[in-house]
Parts: structure tokens; sequence; C-alpha cells
């Protein structure tokens, strides 16, 4: 098979840009894509002229079928990638080479993504609290029994995207069938993804112009975000800094997910063992929904121990080994500089790495030429150690025993919290406690996810905004 | 794209561009016409360029000119003899802050622009029609020079103020939405002049033409053809340009120049060239080289990166083998143009550092 070159889509059609970046295998250096690259102005161009009227014509109902529809495309289907055909096979190795992951992750994702696609109705269900997709065709109706009115925000929705896991994908599925086209910036290794689903969804009947696709460069991302009333991005802290200020801006972050023990089960904890190492390696310990902190009231040493031990079974294997769940780097100086914070870190007393025993050789490793790092559960004393709270891609976490009375003002910032605790009051603090997006009541991964709960914000909210409504006349429903 | 050029007219060109060598080296080194500063280069030097320069393959005696010279030097120095006491114009480059450097000149700027609008198309660039200058100003060569090129096709020229060097300041302060607020506060007045006045010839940047793009058709604003030049330009920039911002109505004339050579023209650009591009010095006044990096007095082959050489030669101007800032591939002589061609001209190492081009 020669070497695809992934295109630029403007509103769905091909643009052979002369401009193009070379997409390497990260385990051997050969070249798996050609990817063309969109010059900045090009994308502010486009974005200028675009609007909501390629979907306009369709009911949310439509679009829901249409998007069950791809989901299947998404699975089966062979698929152009620009100049060339993609099986699900393909896509499983060109994704896998250029990023990284095994084989057993991308089949994960790619189940992970096919349950958006056939799960619309009930996201959207959980994103708009149940409202009638009719609402979204009329822009107006009722809901339990009181006139409602919605107006969309923005007339596209942009996505920068990263490169860390295909799954992400996801957060921007729900776009199509709220009746809002798509202005995609895919990440630099991982183009592959984002490209398959728009394929799937057009192969399904939803019209190309509802999406562009704009492989570019740094410059070419600042001009999209620019110009986009609504945007999701993805990144560091910088990016999260950036754009705190912004409401058109829904920046996606380091998770710094966590689990919480209370004190009414922690005499338990060794049944909870599975629970803590899924959290932190489910997906190659590569997404902001994996847990990266566990707080305890105590036995803090034997808990991180135990999970150290549990998350030693993930180790390094070759891309096809159905087993592996760590993911090679597909920039491997990534690797060296969380390997060498972490060592830096640790010269500060006060923390362990309970993982370096368990393990085979250091943390750092090269296998099939790709550079991996080995889970690594470290025991901090307190929290005003410098690896307290720290968050890395791979399956990385800190065990910080802390009294339960000062958890909560402790944690910060959290994506996800898995509680462990049936103590009524302490489940009140944490209700009402700001700083946790998601809450899992009980002994579930931080990365078990339910259709219906939206998490990192709400797309519908995003894309929509209530009207308040009065009529001379109601209207018949 | 080829056009060949043949054997007769390359040696041709060869033996004009040593024959104006040997008058410009006897100029600048005779006691009776040169400048002090090459007069005491040479006492300095040992050696006699009169006597060693011959042709211009001789030139890789004269070691790399030091632009520091046009910054430390007081301009008196750089005054030939037989003009002493004539006033010059000043020109800078370069620079954000500190004593810039600086270029004298009187006519040169004139010639090079008067040679320039000979080969531009007057379908595109209407003889009698007004342009609009939206690039650096101040003390900038090509301020003058977009003038001048103007007047002398029978128009006059509408200007925006553009201080180049606060926008690079801006940009290595990483104030990048004063940066872009300036470049709209610039972009926003030409547009405005173009609303109102009639004009269809512009001179302006890639960026500065994209950005004007945002606010105002160009065509439509009565612009028939644009001269382009300041940054570099890849073959997409062009391609979007040409099709897109002057939607194939408006003409695209990129340049590649600067206050030191001149203005070397650009091959005719085509899509079916996939909108590469090559320019040529305006030799013998100038000449460029493409050289290997690592040992500069070597040319790469044909159709190789290499760091650009800049040699200037006029009777106002000479600067031996002044390595520019930027990299480029060596390209064949080709139609008009019977001597090498420099093409992909980009920031010298732009593959492996970032270069502040500037938003302008």
């Amino acid at each position: 098979m020669s070497i695809p070159t992934i295109p630029v889509l403007r509103k769905g059609v091909e643009y052979a840009s002369y401009d193009h970046v070379e997409l390497k295998s990260v385990r051997t250096g050969e070249v798996i894509a050609r990817v063309a690259q969109a010059n900045a102005a090009l994308i502010k161009r486009d974005l200028r002229r675009l609007d909501r009227s390629c979907l306009a014509g369709f009911s949310v109902t439509e679009l829901v079928a249409m998007t069950k529809e791809a989901g299947r495309h998404f699975m089966e289907s062979t698929l152009p990638v620009g100049d060339q055909e993609q099986t699900p096979t393909d896509y499983i190795h060109q994704l896998s080479e250029t990023s990284g992951l095994p084989h057993s992750l991308v089949r994960r994702n790619m189940a992970k993504i096919h349950q958006v696609f056939t799960e619309m109705e009930t996201i959207l269900a959980g994103l708009s609290r149940g409202l009638g997709l009719d609402v979204l065709d009329r822009l107006y109706g009722q809901q339990n029994g009181i006139p409602v009115a919605y107006f969309p925000t923005a007339n596209f929705l942009s996505v920068v995207l990263p490169s860390n896991s295909p799954g992400v994908n996801s957060l921007w599925m729900p776009s199509i069938s709220l009746k809002t086209p798509l202005v995609l910036k895919p990440g630099r290794e991982e183009p592959w993804t984002p490209l398959r689903i728009i394929q799937s969804f057009i192969a399904a009947g939803v019209p190309a112009e509802a999406f562009s696709f704009y492989p570019t460069d740094h410059e070419g991302s600042g001009a999209l975000m620019e110009v986009s009333k609504r945007a999701l991005i993805f990144g560091d802290v910088s990016t999260v800094q950036k754009y705190a200020s912004n409401p058109g801006v829904e920046v996606h972050g380091p998770g710094w997910s966590k689990i919480i023990i209370g004190n009414d089960c922690i005499e338990n904890w060794r049944e909870y063992i599975d629970v803590i190492a899924t959290s932190i390696s489910a997906n190659g310990g590569r997404s902001c929904i994996n847990a990266s902190t566990v707080v305890v009231p105590k036995y803090g040493r034997e808990i991180a121990e135990a999970v150290a031990r549990k998350v030693a079974e993930v180790f390094p294997r070759g891309p096809e080994d159905p087993d592996a769940i760590l993911s090679g780097f597909a920039n491997p100086r990534m690797a060296e500089m969380m390997d060498a914070a972490i060592d830096a870190g640790l010269q500060t007393a006060g923390a362990v790495d309970c993982s370096a025993d368990k393990h085979d050789g250091p943390r750092k490793v090269e296998r099939d030429g790709c550079t991996y790092l080995h889970p690594t559960i470290l025991y901090c004393a307190s929290w005003d150690h410098p690896m307290a709270g720290k968050e890395y891609m791979f399956p990385f976490a800190q065990v910080i025993e802390t009294p339960q009375a000062e958890m909560l003002e402790k944690l910060g910032q959290s994506l996800i919290v898995t509680a462990i605790t049936n103590d009524e009051s302490f489940l009140q603090e944490i209700m009402a406690c700001p700083h946790i997006d998601r809450l899992n009541v009980g002994a579930l991964p931080t990365s078990h996810v339910e259709w219906n709960q939206p998490h990192e914000g709400n797309l519908f909210e995003f894309l929509y905004r209530r009207r308040s409504i009065q009529w001379q006349h109601q209207p018949a429903s | 794209m080829s056009e060949p050029v043949s054997q007769e007219r390359i040696d041709a060109a060869k033996a004009q561009l040593d024959s104006h060598l040997v008058d410009v080296i006897n100029w600048h080194f005779s006691p009776e016409t040169g400048s002090p500063f090459w007069l005491e280069w040479a006492a300095n030097a040992g050696w006699d360029p009169r006597q060693e320069i011959k042709t211009s393959d001789d030139l890789i005696k004269f070691p790399h000119f030091q632009d520091e010279w046009l910054r430390d030097e007081q301009n008196e120095r750089w005054v030939p003899k037989q003009w002493t006491g004539r006033p010059f114009v000043v020109f800078e480059t370069g620079g954000t802050t500190g004593m810039p450097k600086q270029r004298i000149g009187w006519d040169d700027h004139k010639f090079d622009y008067e040679e320039f609008s000979d080969h531009l198309d007057d379908e595109f660039f209407p003889k009698g029609g007004n342009w609009l200058m939206l690039g650096p100003t101040g003390p900038r060569r090509l301020r003058l020079a977009i003038e001048h090129l103007a007047n002398h096709r029978g128009g006059s020229c509408y200007h925006v103020d553009l201080d180049p060097r606060w926008v690079k300041r801006l940009i290595a302060d990483k104030d990048f939405e004063a940066a872009k607020k300036y470049k709209r506060h610039c972009v926003e007045q030409a547009a405005v002049i173009l609303k109102h006045r009639k004009i269809s010839c512009l001179f302006t940047t890639p960026l500065l033409l994209e950005a004007l793009d945002e606010l105002i058709n160009v065509p439509d604003a009565g612009i028939k053809g644009v001269f382009c030049g300041g940054t570099s330009m890849t073959p997409q920039t062009v391609r979007f340009s040409v099709e897109e911002v002057l939607d194939n109505r408006a003409q695209f004339v990129p340049t590649y120049g600067n206050t030191l050579m001149g203005l070397a023209c650009s091959r005719p650009i085509s899509a079916a060239d996939k909108y590469s591009i090559t320019y040529h010095a305006p030799q013998p006044r100038a000449v460029l080289r493409v050289v290997n990096p690592d040992k500069t007095e070597e040319t790469v082959p044909y159709g190789e990166w290499g760091r650009v050489e800049l040699t200037t030669l006029t009777k106002e101007f000479f600067m031996p083998r002044f390595l520019e800032r930027d990299e480029a591939i060596r390209r064949e002589p080709f139609g008009r143009f019977a001597w090498d061609g420099v093409a992909e001209v980009r920031p010298f190492g732009a593959l492996s550092s970032t270069t502040i081009e500037g938003v302008y």
C-alpha cells in the first residue's frame, strides 16, 4: 500500500494543499502518511463564510438516526483517507504506528466511540435534561409543561484536538445531532480518528459540508481559535489559563481526577485495589479521566504498595499483543522529561516510589523501538510534597494520607472524583464541593462512563442558549 | 516549468557582470573615486582588489561583509570621494532597539524600480494608476522606492504608516494581542483609503494582504495588481493569495529584496508550476549565490538548499559577500534571467529554529 495523503477538508471538499508534514511510525521511523497542512489565512477565510444551513434541513431525529448508522460505518466500512481507502484494520494499524497505542487500546477506543454513535439519543437526553428532540428543530416548545425556547450560539463548533487518546473525539460528536457544523484541527500524531469519524458520518448521509478538517500548525490553530465563537481546545495548564476568562472556549486540560476513601470504608481498603488500579491504568493512563491522586485517611503506604503491585501487571508489550494496555510515547522526549521530573521530585524527602522494585529495569524502557514508562505509584506523606497532585500521561498516581475532615479542602479542581464512602454526612459535604465536575459514588473506576451523564462541560448548553419566551397565543404543541 | 537559457546568453551575462564588477571595484578602490571606508579597508587588508578582482569568481577573495559596519561607521565614510558633499538619502534596515544599520544612497533605488517597472504588465499595473503602499514606512528604502515606482509609471502613491520595528518588539515580548491590534490598525487604514480613493496597484506583504482580505474584497476594491514582498512566502501562501484573496482577477507579483540589495524579480508564477517562486538578482548590480553554509566559498549544486549570499555592486554601494539570514534552493538560469536564481526562500535554519519575521 502506498503512503496516504491525509487531506484538508473545506466544507467537506478535499483541498490539495502544497504544504505537508510527514507522519512517521513511532516504532520504525517509517513514513505512514503525509498530512496536508492548511495555512492560517485559509482557515480564517473559510470560517468567515461558514453557516449552519447544511444541517438545517434535517430533523434532530434524522441526524440521530444517521449518527447511529455512521457508527456501523466506523466499525465496519472501508472509508476514504484522501487518495486511498482505509479498512478498520488499516485504521487500527495506522493509528497504533503513529501514536504508540497498542492495537488493543485502539480497539477499546473504537468501541467507546461506537457507543457514542449508537447512544446519541441517550447522550442528547443527558445533555439537555430530557428536552424533546423536536424542540431543537423548531427552537421552541415545552418541557415539563413550561414554554422553552433556545437559540444557537454559533454557526459552527471548532475543536482543537490532542493526540493522546482517540476517545476524546466522543466529546464533539453530538455537535452533528445538535445541527452544528464542525471544524476540527486534529492532533499532530492523530489525524486518523477524527477523519474516520467524519467519513463515517458522510457515508451515513450527513452532508459533507458539515465537516471542515484542518491539519495545521500552531499559527493555524491560533487563527481557528481567533475566529470561532464556540471552541473546544485540549491542552495543558497554560492553555487552561489562557482561555479561563473566555466563555466561548471550553478548555479540556489536565483532569486531576481522584479517588477518595472515607473513614467508614478504609478498613476494607484491600477490596478497592482493583478499582484504584483500573482508574489509574485504564486506556494506558492517557486520559483526563484516569485517577492521578488517591486520598485516604490511613494505610497510605500499604495501599500505595498494593496498587503498585497491581499496576505492575501493566507493562510494555508488543503492539499486537491482545493484553497490551500501556502505550508507547509518540515523542520519546516527553517520556524523558516526565521520567526526569519524577526523579527530581523524589529528591525531596517525604515521598517513596513504591513501583521502583516492582517493574523490570528502570521506569523508562524501550521496546520494539518505542519508549515506555512503567506504571508508577508514589506514596506521599503530605500534600506539601512537590509530587503531590502531579499528573502525567501514563499510569501514574500518588497515594496521600489525609484526615477525612481535610480531604475536600485539599482536593482542588477535579474532573472526576470516585468517593468510596457510605457516610451520609461526608457524602453531603462531597455533594456540596464545588471543585468536582463528575462524581462517582461508590467503588466505580474514575474511567467509568454513563452516557446520560455529561462531563467536561455540557455541549448542548455550550451550543444553545435558552431564551425567555412569552406568547400572546400559545402554539399547539 | 522550464525555460532554458542558451549557453551563449549565460556567457554574455557573465561577461557583462565581470565588466561591471571591474568598473565598480576600480571606482571604490581608487584614491580618486573610492570611499574612505573601502580605501582604508584595502590598505589594512594588504591586497589591492583592483589588481586581484577581475571576474565574479574572484569575489571569494573578499571576506564576508559585516553588516555591523553599517551601524558602527559614520555614513560619510561610505561616500565615494567624487561625491563628497553631495547630500545622500539614508535607509535603515533591521533592528528593534539601539542604533540601526544604515545604507546611504542617491539614485540606486530609483534605477532598480525603473528597471522593475519595465517588466510590469500594464494590464494589471496600469500606467497612470495610483498605488497604495501598505508596508514598512519611515526610514525604509521601500517606502521611497514604491512612491518612485508609482510616479515613474504616472501615478501617485498613498501610504499607511507602519513601523515594523514596533511589531518585532511586540512579538519578541510575546505581546501577540498588541501585535494583532497594530496589524488591524494598519489594515483598517488601508481599507478606508481603498474605499475612498481610486487605486489600482498595491504594494504589501503576504500577511498584510491576508489581513486586508479579512476586511475587504481586494479585487472588488479596484486593485488590479499586487506587488508583494517583505517576508518569505511558501508556494501555498502564494497560491492562496492568487486563487482566493485575489480570485485570479488581480495579478500577484512576488519579489525578494531588502535595503542592501534592491529588488530581485520573480519568474512568472503559475498553478502549473505549483506556485514555486524563484527570484533572480538585479544582475549585474547585485549577485545572489546559494552557498554551502559550512563552506561559504562553495555554491551548492542546482536543486539543493544553501544559505543566500548577496554581493551588491553599484557605484553608490559596494557590499561583497554578505550572508543573508535566508536559505534557498539554487536554480538554473531562466527566461530573461541568464544567471542563477534562488528558490523557496525561507529564514535560515527555519526548520530548526524560530525566526521573527513579523506580522506585518
